[in-house]
């Protein structure tokens, strides 16, 4: 945790009030890829996903810490995105097995992690544009009697329920200091609003295990303040969060452990500061012709494999989707500093 | 009904096909009429009214006449007209008839199916595409250039008269082209442009083919029509088929022109532009590929295609709502052989042809097309990306 | 000098806006509203839907001789029944693969019901006739015996024709009601979710195929009721009158009421049905005038093609509304805009 005090925004102020409950956590753990870890919530082995003939991902073992801050880092078509589909039920992998708090998690359908403790976002910030904020993060409360059709016709059975669930809706939008926009449709919102309206409604699920795919990504950097305080707040209580990122100084900044990956594969694991020593990591980096330190959203990409299958994964889970590219203007901007230039 | 032999007075005879229908070409407007030689009726059925053999046609230029007969089937022979039993002979048959509705129906679709490969839009308004070439064909065939160009009226030939159907079929292309571009010029590249959604786009699709469709109604007529060329051949005999030349004809320059598109994609620059577009279009364009015009030209050719797919299936009949009619199979081919990709909207035609036309030998032909619709709920329960398609694209 | 009967033209405006057509449209496009306009399902085919309502109601009769009541559950069964078969294979799948299943089923459904093999099931081509008969039974209110008119200002209509009114306009108020109160619940919440991004609800936990199966199967039951009440209003059930146009006219209605709230199925009926027939009187009256030679000459138009003329306006109206005012024509500009951010 470096300390930049050269700022006087309320939410850096905020975000250096919050304790690391797993400070020394990590002292004894070796700085090996696949070690095991003292307390894992989240286990993946031997978990891979081929696109035709290319092998986006093949992780061997990677455990996740509970209650830390993880960061999965990797140069562009690391196979991050991938992996992060993989274990979170939104792509099934060829084969491989992950553990959710040492329950197996395999073929278990995306909607149901939810209710085993583990929420995630998208990197493409998905803002219910036709939706109020308020109703952005009702929706993500667990265990809505009214979310059934039956009870739906009865008023009275999800009244009260519906009523508690605005309350806490309403305590979320204030931490996140959106209280001016409660009853704005979602589509109005800044980018960076809508990141945070994303975290916002994540965490009404009460999760255990928070998710988060480049929650950095095209955000200004006094946002960007903000959102680290959010997720170091989210550690404070108690919450385990696993996010990819592509910008070294986020990651060395809150990031307790980080993960790095190259095409497809761990590379490294340990502390923040190890990682930036390492000889692999600086040669997986240096091999893809960056020519900057540990920034990885260069404009000059390697032409490897992983590239075409991440691309390919990030644009299904967006296919997916009733409304397709072309509306997330926005978003695309966040996508484009990945660099697509592959020929 | 098969076999029954009808007699135009004056004109000719033919002999009705396994659906009962038959044809014959008369020199020109005039009341016909058509006799039915009872003799020639299968066992156990009858005229209804026995009076009634000889009917009074009237046709009127550049149309198709329908002449019913009532028939009557005696006891016993109930459905004997269904023909039935799996011979060898039906089967080859069968097989050929399916491939010719395959073949043609792959150019029809192939269009719809790179559309959506390089813009992600389903464009339900592509069967109009193929009656509109069906159409433009008919339109050339009868008047010529003079209908677009009115002082070559005079002119014989290929300017003031109808033109021989080989030209026709040409210019039919180049018509559905120009449809083709215009469509795209002037509805869908300005809402790429200002990100209408393609949920939109497709509902708007729909709008435009029920326009098009009673465009074509209300200057065509709702009759059937012929071309002028080729109509009521007899068939000859191949082996143990039956198929008549144009048909032949018609299914080898099918061939033919597939090749030839399969050619141009795999081995051309924009070819394989078109290819690197529908795999990933911000790639594409970030290689300094020029999308819109590829998607152009994607327009351009699928138009054209379609077009050339009409004429075939125009051999049969000319139609205002035809294309509207195939729309099914179009879209069961699509599927079945992976949206998005040439080469599986030409595999999942020729299987979608060959496998409804098989399947008359066990139902029946009114509900052919039916299975085509089973075709496609199956593919998409079991292999929703299609034969060819690679699984990560289909959501 | 054109001289106009302008009484024709605006009783058939108001007549039509509040008629058996515009109320069996409003129905329709009530539960495509469920679907697209809540769910963002692409039904290509809601008049597969009709036809599955109205032929239970018609084959309860026909073919099993369970008579006209039971017909109505049997309607909603077959409804259900087709959801379930549409909306299993493809709702995991991108959106545009209903829109090809369901436009393809409705055509198929077509077929089937024609069938001469089906003769015995649903009278092949010519249909099911005269089966409401007890529906009609019911009608205490208008004199029934020689069905007379009643006409109020603008508006005409046959005895029979009203009770079909009475009851069918009570249904959709009924339906409007439950729309309502569904979709201010939790679970219309869901759905609009799923509308704007699938991916993010199931993130959330929302098992987003079985909402959006639910979603097809009550707005296709919808769809079905529909189908009904025009099957007892017209006493018959033909294949050729559930031709695929009809769906689409249905989108049209939604469309220029606007997706996504809870009346505009009723406004967009009402409001379009009323114009389209007030137009089409127009017409009929302009080729009833010393114009009528010009118009054949000049532009073809003549009595027979007036209703090609309409379904131009159809999907003109549908293009034109999709791409310059998708809010519909009551909506608000801001709402619809974020549609596209």
């Amino acid at each position: 945790m470096t300390d930049d005090g050269t700022t006087t925004d309320g939410a850096t102020a905020t975000a250096e009030e919050f304790e690391n409950p797993v400070e020394g956590v990590f002292d004894d753990v070796e700085r090996t890829p696949g070690v095991a870890k003292p307390d894992p919530i989240l286990v993946a082995e031997n978990v891979v996903r081929r696109f035709g003939g290319l092998t986006a991902v093949d992780v061997d073992k990677v455990q996740i810490q509970r209650g830390a801050i993880t960061a999965l880092i990797g140069p562009n078509g690391a196979g991050k995105t991938t992996f992060f589909n993989l274990l979170t039920g939104f792509d099934k992998p060829d084969s491989g097995h992950v553990e959710l708090n040492g329950k197996s998690i395999d073929g278990v359908a995306s909607h149901r992690l939810a209710a085993q403790g583990m929420v995630r976002t998208f990197q493409l910030t998905k803002a219910l544009s036709r939706l109020t904020v308020l109703e952005n993060m009702m929706l993500g409360a667990k265990d809505q009697a009214g979310e059934n059709i039956l009870k739906a016709l009865v008023s009275p059975l999800w009244r009260s329920q519906e009523t508690s669930v605005e309350e806490s809706a309403r305590a979320l939008i204030e931490r996140f200091k959106l209280t001016h926009m409660t009853d704005e449709y979602a589509g109005t919102l800044s980018g960076g609003q809508r990141k945070l309206v994303e975290m916002a409604r994540a965490l009404m699920t009460d999760p255990e295990l928070v998710m988060l795919d480049e929650p950095m990504a095209g955000v200004n950097p006094a946002l960007t303040q903000s959102l680290l305080g959010h997720v170091k707040q989210l550690r404070a209580e108690g919450r385990s969060v696993v996010f990819v990122e592509h910008d070294m100084d986020v990651v060395s900044d809150i990031s307790d452990w980080v993960v790095v990956m190259a095409e497809g594969r761990i590379i490294a694991e340990g502390p923040p500061a190890s990682i930036a020593e390492n000889q692999t990591v600086v040669d997986a980096y240096l091999g893809s012709h960056h020519d900057s330190e540990l920034t990885f959203d260069d404009d000059d990409q390697p032409d490897h494999g992983g590239d075409d299958a991440d691309e390919g994964a990030a644009e299904e889970a967006d296919s997916d989707d009733s409304e397709p590219e072309p509306s997330a203007a926005v978003d695309e901007a966040a996508d484009e500093e990945r660099g697509d230039d592959d020929e | 009904m098969e076999g029954v032999l009808l007699t135009v007075d004056g004109e000719g005879e033919s002999t009705t096909d396994a659906d009962g229908n038959w044809s014959v070409p008369v020199s020109g407007p005039g009341t016909y009429t058509v006799t039915l030689d009872a003799e020639t009726l299968p066992e156990g059925v009858s005229l209804a009214d026995a009076d009634r053999a000889s009917l009074e046609v009237l046709v009127e230029a550049g149309q198709a006449k329908t002449t019913l007969f009532a028939l009557s089937s005696g006891a016993g022979g109930d459905d004997a007209d269904d023909g039935s039993g799996i011979t060898g002979r039906r089967v080859a048959q069968l097989t050929v008839e399916g491939l010719k509705q395959g073949l043609y129906l792959a150019m029809a679709a192939i269009g719809l199916s790179l559309i959506f490969g390089t813009t992600g839009l389903v464009n339900f308004a592509h069967a109009e595409l193929v009656t509109w070439g069906q159409l433009m064909t008919f339109f050339f065939n009868y008047y010529g250039l003079a209908g677009l160009i009115g002082f070559l009226a005079p002119l014989p030939g290929p300017f003031g008269d109808g033109v021989n159907l080989i030209f026709a079929a040409l210019l039919g292309m180049v018509m559905g082209g120009l449809m083709g571009y215009a469509l795209d010029r002037g509805i869908f590249r300005g809402m790429r442009r200002s990100g209408v959604s393609l949920i939109a786009q497709m509902v708007i699709t729909i709008g435009l083919s029920i326009v098009m469709r009673y465009v074509f109604l209300y200057f065509f007529g709702g009759n059937p029509r012929f071309f002028r060329d080729f109509a009521g051949q007899q068939a000859i005999s191949i082996g143990p088929v039956e198929i008549t030349p144009k048909d032949l004809v018609a299914m080898i320059i099918s061939i033919i022109v597939l090749i030839i598109v399969g050619g141009l994609l795999q081995f051309t620059r924009m070819g394989k532009a078109m290819r690197a577009v529908a795999d990933n279009r911000d790639l594409a364009e970030s290689s300094g590929i020029d999308v819109q015009r590829v998607i152009s030209i994607v327009w351009i050719s699928g138009g054209a295609l379609a077009a050339l797919g009409g004429v075939f299936f125009g051999l049969d009949q000319i139609k205002w709502d035809f294309g509207f009619r195939i729309l099914l199979l179009i879209f069961a081919s699509v599927t079945l052989g992976g949206l998005g990709t040439a080469y599986g909207a030409l595999v999942g035609a020729l299987v979608v042809g060959v496998v409804i036309n098989l399947s008359t030998i066990f139902i029946d032909v009114e509900l052919k097309n039916m299975v085509a619709l089973l075709v496609l709920v199956l593919i998409l329960l079991f292999r929703p990306q299609g034969i060819l398609g690679r699984a990560e694209r289909v959501g | 000098m054109l001289a106009f009967d302008w009484d024709i033209i605006l009783t058939q405006t108001f007549s039509q806006a509040f008629g058996t057509q515009a109320m069996v449209f409003a129905l329709a496009a009530i539960g495509l509203n469920i679907h697209f306009g809540y769910t963002g399902l692409l039904n290509f085919g809601q008049v597969g839907f009709m036809a599955a309502g109205a032929y239970g109601v018609g084959m309860s009769v026909f073919w099993l001789d369970w008579g006209f009541w039971p017909g109505l559950p049997l309607g909603v069964f077959y409804c259900l029944a087709l959801a379930l078969i549409l909306g299993i294979p493809t709702l995991r799948l991108r959106a545009d693969y209903l829109a090809i299943t369901t436009i393809a089923a409705s055509e198929s459904i077509r077929l089937f019901v024609r069938w001469r093999g089906n003769r015995d099931r649903t009278g092949a081509a010519e249909g099911i006739n005269d089966f409401a008969d007890p529906f009609y039974d019911l009608n205490t209110l208008f004199t029934r015996p020689g069905n007379r008119s009643y006409e109020f200002l603008f508006w005409e209509y046959r005895a029979d024709d009203l009770w079909v009114m009475l009851i069918g306009w009570t249904t959709v108020v009924v339906l409007l009601l439950f729309t309502w109160q569904l979709m201010r619940s939790p679970w219309g919440r869901v759905l609009r979710a799923i509308r704007e991004d699938e991916d993010a609800a199931r993130a959330l936990g929302k098992n987003a195929y079985s909402y959006k199966l639910q979603a097809l199967a009550i707005g296709g039951v919808i769809g079905g009721i529909a189908g009904m009440l025009q099957a007892i209003d017209k006493q018959s059930v033909q294949p050729d009158t559930f031709n695929p146009i009809i769906t689409f006219m249905i989108w049209t209605v939604l469309i220029v009421g606007g997706a996504g709230r809870v009346w505009s199925p009723v406004a967009g009926a009402m409001f379009f049905w009323g114009v389209i027939s007030g137009l089409k009187a127009f017409m009929r009256e302009l080729l009833d005038t010393n114009a009528e030679d010009e118009l054949e000459r000049f532009l073809n138009l003549s009595v027979i093609n007036i209703d090609q003329v309409q379904f131009m306006i159809f999907g003109l109206t549908l293009m034109l509304f999709m791409r310059y005012r998708p809010q519909g024509f009551f909506g608000s500009r801001e709402e619809m805009a974020l549609d596209d951010r």
